[in-house]
Parts: structure tokens; sequence; C-alpha cells
């Protein structure tokens, strides 16, 4: 018999199942991995370092591109950190707001998780499915802020404006017009917030469809169950957080535990997992998108009923509208140094964190009563999941590799910055 | 919330007693500071101590002290010409390579780490200077949380601190053969190397950057209203 060496094969970091620009060194023993080396950084972008030369503001769009599938969590993670330095607190309005706008980000995070992830394990349908209702939500961001994606919505002292009172709608065309139009509209008749609504009427039977999909899905469950378990003293060892933390059977989660926003306001609930194995992860997730809905249900309520600022009135840190800035010199004067050179931040260090969809997203940031941040730190979810890699495929075959990745959710915007 | 940082205090101050120093509660955060030597040890009890088990290391990074608190434009005297327009300073945007100076100071370079205790609820923020002198280094915590690993790697990547006892410590964010640690703040911004790809050569090739470093908007530091009143409140806090 010859001898039988390990060897050693590279994934990606072009390849459809990295979610990105993940490459990985596999060393193989046969089928099995003996160990697993990710390489990232491929798409360090310097974010913090580019952050520490422009004032605050002009980083909140920098944040969207972090994790680009969740983006106004993100963005309220760097919000939030800059308004605890500087002692603002944003209107009752905007924090329903942001409320509602963080539980929408987290369906659409989730809805790309799960199409990915069944892609990866062999569900085309779901993909399709996923991306169907990505799409209403998409239209709700571009409805608020005027991009479907990076929305740079979230302002210090609220958000950069009121929720819309129409929705835009479909025009005419050669494929959707009468009835189809008219259908195709239907939805878009009142505000944005009646749009919303009508979307969470639509989307519980739709999670449900995915369940009819997947749940019980014989191949599904082969390429989920007793993948990739991580006991819950190992996950609090490898500083995993949100759903992954959650899988694994620990109930943490900073939208009850160190409440923000709205959140103490709401009702729901929290999964959690028992195995700690990709199944549960996908069960806890899945849940999460009914909890997610049911907050953006009770947002909309109250929304509708109490009108309200959105932002704070302080010239200070929040710009003056466009009549007073040409009407009024001191509204001219801050506008214009708002603009120019921007807000400066007393010295201090702050560290503010989200329940992202991933995890928990936190900024910390260190001001020196300048108009820029010394020095911003973005502590990434995704990182801390995929420095787990080696553990959790570690023993197993490569087609689980794919499974792994998928049920950590990795983002490489975030995890590379 | 607030009774439970307080008491945080109190207990880190009679448990460490000096080992621990400047100790700060700032916007209901605490922070303080712990000398290399003193830094594993005093990790591995803030885990282990049923009174602070913080199970978590939720984030380690690295900082660059180098021109805390420099302004780049002056906003306090004004001649018969106006401002001074801010064009000139050494903040990172400003200089090329070629141009850097390395500089020293006292305390330069920290690392600061965020931990989380689940079971209090409660998290605390641990800064360790590396010493000025001799080699950057500080001691590794992988043996005490493994989640340190790649924030480790990621410090000495971007700061070029290193990590006594660490395993495996390479670069981690930056290309393959990078040269430098590019958040350090005499690092240029537009960095040192530009990629592009050779016709003649056929390959891609590395040179020297040919961006102009420019800043748009100056560094400037201003001190109004709201830093009394968050004064106060510190004082208050404490």
């Amino acid at each position: 018999m010859s001898e039988i060496k390990n060897y050693t094969i590279n994934f990606g970091p072009q390849h459809p199942a990295a979610h990105g620009v993940l490459r990985l060194i596999l060393e193989m023993d046969g089928e099995v991995i003996v160990h697993a080396d990710p390489h990232i950084g491929l798409l360090h972008r310097g974010t913090e370092k580019l952050a520490e030369s422009k004032p605050f503001n002009h980083s909140i769009g920098y944040m969207d591109r972090l994790d680009y599938v969740s983006m106004m969590c993100n963005e309220h993670g760097y919000v939030k950190s800059i308004e605890k330095l500087l002692n603002i607190e944003a209107p009752i309005r905007a924090q329903y707001i942001r409320t509602m706008f963080d539980e929408i980000t987290r369906i659409l995070n989730h809805l790309m998780w799960i199409g990915t992830h069944g892609l990866d394990l062999g569900a085309m349908t779901l993909f399709l499915y996923a991306f169907r209702e990505r799409e209403y939500l998409m239209d709700c961001y571009e409805a608020v802020s005027g991009a479907r994606m990076h929305a740079t919505y979230y302002r210090p002292g609220g958000v950069y404006r009121d929720l819309p009172d129409y929705m835009p709608k479909h025009a005419e065309s050669k494929w959707t017009k009468g009835k189809a139009l008219k259908e195709a509209n239907s939805w878009r008749e009142g505000s944005l917030l009646d749009f919303i609504e009508h979307f969470t009427d639509y989307f519980p039977e739709k999670i449900a469809e995915y369940n009819t999909l997947l749940t019980d899905n014989r191949i599904w469950k082969q390429r989920t169950v007793n993948i990739g378990i991580v006991s819950p003293e190992r996950a609090l060892q490898l500083g995993f957080t949100g759903p992954m933390l959650r899988g694994s059977g620990i109930e943490w989660d900073l939208r009850k535990k160190q409440t923000y926003a709205a959140y103490d306001k709401m009702d729901f609930d929290i999964p959690i997992g028992v195995n700690g194995d990709s199944y549960d992860r996908y069960l806890v997730r899945m849940e999460e998108m009914v909890q997610s809905n049911s907050i953006i249900k009770q947002c909309v309520k109250w929304l509708k009923e109490n009108p309200g600022p959105v932002m704070l009135d302080d010239y200070k840190v929040a710009p003056p509208n466009r009549d007073a800035m040409k009407n009024d010199m001191e509204s001219m004067i801050h506008h214009f140094k708002l603009f120019t050179e921007g807000y400066t931040v007393p010295k201090g260090e702050a560290y503010a964190a989200v329940e992202a969809p991933k995890g928990e997203f936190g900024v910390y940031l260190v001001a020196d009563d300048s108009n820029k941040p010394f020095r911003m730190k973005v502590r990434a979810p995704g990182f801390a999941h995929l420095s787990a890699m080696n553990e959790m495929v570690k023993g197993s075959m490569l087609g689980d590799v794919v499974s792994v990745i998928g049920t950590m959710d990795v983002v490489f915007g975030e995890i590379d910055r | 919330m607030n009774d439970k940082k307080m008491s945080l205090e109190k207990k880190l101050k009679s448990q460490f007693g000096d080992l621990i120093s400047n100790i700060v509660n700032q916007y209901g955060e605490i922070t303080c500071e712990v000398t290399p030597e003193n830094w594993q040890q005093i990790c591995q009890q803030l885990r282990d101590d049923d009174q602070f088990s913080f199970e978590q290391l939720i984030d380690l990074c690295g900082i660059d002290y180098l021109t805390f608190g420099e302004a780049e434009w002056d906003t306090d005297g004004v001649s018969s010409t106006g401002f001074s327009r801010g064009i000139s300073n050494k903040g990172p945007g400003r200089f090329s390579w070629e141009e850097r100076e390395t500089e020293l100071i006292d305390k330069r370079f920290a690392v600061v780490v965020h931990l989380l205790s689940i079971k209090h609820n409660m998290r605390i923020r641990l800064k360790c200077f590396a010493p000025d002198t001799g080699v950057l280094a500080v001691p590794s915590l992988i043996k005490i949380w493994s989640v340190a690993d790649w924030f480790e790697r990621e410090a000495f990547d971007l700061f070029g601190i290193i990590f006594v006892g660490h395993p495996d410590l390479r670069r981690i964010l930056t290309d393959y053969g990078f040269i430098g640690h590019p958040f350090r703040k005499d690092f240029p911004l537009i960095g040192n190397v530009e990629v592009r790809y050779d016709e003649e050569k056929g390959r891609v090739v590395y040179e020297p950057v040919s961006i102009e470093p420019r800043v748009t908007i100056p560094k400037t530091i201003r001190k109004d209203a709201r830093y009394a009143e968050n004064q106060e409140q510190l004082e208050g806090d404490s």
C-alpha cells in the first residue's frame, strides 16, 4: 500500500458558497478536514482609518457598507455611540422609527441568509422566494431614504426625515397595465406605514411557506442537523453573539438585556436553540423573523397614532430646515458650519452596541474634542464567528464547510472592514 | 443599572487595589488601566471570580495616541488676514510615505479590551499601554478567551503590537507581503504603494503611490456649552 498523505486544497476567494471573498486553506485527510485556515482581508477598505479622517457624520454612509445586508442596524450602532458622547437622545418618534427599521433590516438580513444558505445546500426555490419578499422591504428603504440599500438614514439626534405620506407607485409599462398595474399598486395607495402594515399581514404566511419547504425536509435536515455543534461554554469563549449564541442555548439579546431605542416598549420573545447545531440556528433565525414581524406591527400602530419631531431641535448637531436656512441668519450660519466643519465631540470614549441581525454590532469611539473621531473601532459580529471556523469544521466532511459558512451568516463587508 | 456600575467600581478597587489604576466612570461605562505585567492575571480573575465573571471578550483593539488632541486648524486666534487656513499639520491624511516622521511619545500604543458579563449583565473596558521602550509587546489573552486569537492578530497587523504567547501571530486584514502597520497615525492615509497590471511584464506590479495627499476638512477643536454640561454630569455621576 502506498503512503497516504494529507493534502491541502484552496477554497475561494471566488467561490459561490464562500459568501463573498473568503479564502479557506483546508488541510484534508481524504474527505475529512484536519485544519481550516480562513484568509480574510480581501475586502479590507480601512473603514476605521477613513473615519478618522472625516467629520463624524460623513462616516454614517460607510456603516451601511460594512455589513451590507443589514445596513440600518450598523448605522444605529454608530449613531448611538456618537449620541452617547454628545449626551443627546433622539426624540421618541425617531426611536420608534429606528426600532421599526432595525427590525425591517433584521428581516432583510435573515431573508438574504435563508436564501443563500438554502441555495448553498441545494434549495433553489427558497432563494427566489426570499428575494421576492426582500424587494418589498427595499422599497421601504427607498421610500424613506431614496436608496434601496445604503440609506444613511439615521443621524445623531434622530433620523434624517419623517416617514413619507405616500408610497411611490409602479408606472404603466408594456407588461404591467390595466388590472395588473392596479394589483401591483394595491398596497401603495396610502402612506409608507400602510405599505408596511400590508407587508406585516402578508409576511407570516410566507414564513410558513419557507417552513414547509425546509423544516421537515429530509435533505435539509441531513445537511444541517448535528453539523457545526457549539456548546454553550465554547460559544462564550469564542465570542459568539446573536443567533449563534442563542442557537447554543444561551438566552442573551441586547434588545432585552441592555435595551435601547423603543425595544423596552415592545412585546416580543427571544427564541433559543438546544443543541447548538446548524439546524437549531436555522430555527432560531426563522423564529426571529416572526418576532421581528410582530415588532414592526407594534411600531406601525404607535407611529400612526403619534406624530411628532423625528430630529433633535439642536442646531449644533442637527441641520436647520431649508426654509429656516434661507431666511434666518443664525440658521444659515449653523447650516454652514455643520456642513463644512461638522460638530465637535467632547473628549472621551464610548462603546455602544446594538443587536444587529448577525449578533452584537458595537462601535467604540475615542473622541478628542475635535470634529473627527480620534479612533473608531467596529466590533463586527461576523469577525468573531468566522474566527471559530477551524473549531467548527475540524473533523467534519468537506461538504459541511459550506453548511457551516452558511450558518455563520458571514458578510465580508463587516469582517474585513 | 447605575447602582450595579458603582458597585463594580468599588469591587474592582477592593479586589485589585493598586493593580488597577485610573478607574473612570463615564457615560455609565467603566474604564480602567492595567499594566502589561498584570494584564493576564487580572483578566483571568475578571473571568473566573464569581463577583465579576466576565465570560466574554467582546472586542480587543489597538489605539495609537500620537496626535491625540492636536488640531489642524487654529480657531482661537484671528489676524488681519483672517483665520489660519488649516492646511499644514501632520495628520495621516497630509503626508506621503517618504515624508513621514516616526515620533515617540509617552504612552503611545494601547490595547483596549471590552468585556461582557452575561451573568451580571455588565460591561467593562480595560486598557493596557504597551511599554514605550523596548519591544512593543503586551501579553496575549488567548488562553483566557479563545476569541482573542483573531482580534490580537488584527491589532498586530494594524498597529504592530506584539502579543506575547500568541501561537500564530500573522497578518490578517492586509495584503500578503504588506509593509508597515496602516492604522498607526504616522502611516499615510493614501498608503505607500499602488497596484496595477503591467502589460509589458505581463503581471501585477506594485509602485509608489502617485496620489497627492489631500484633506478637505481640517480637524478642528472647539469647546462649546455642551462640554460644561457633560463635565457637570460626569462629576454628578462619580
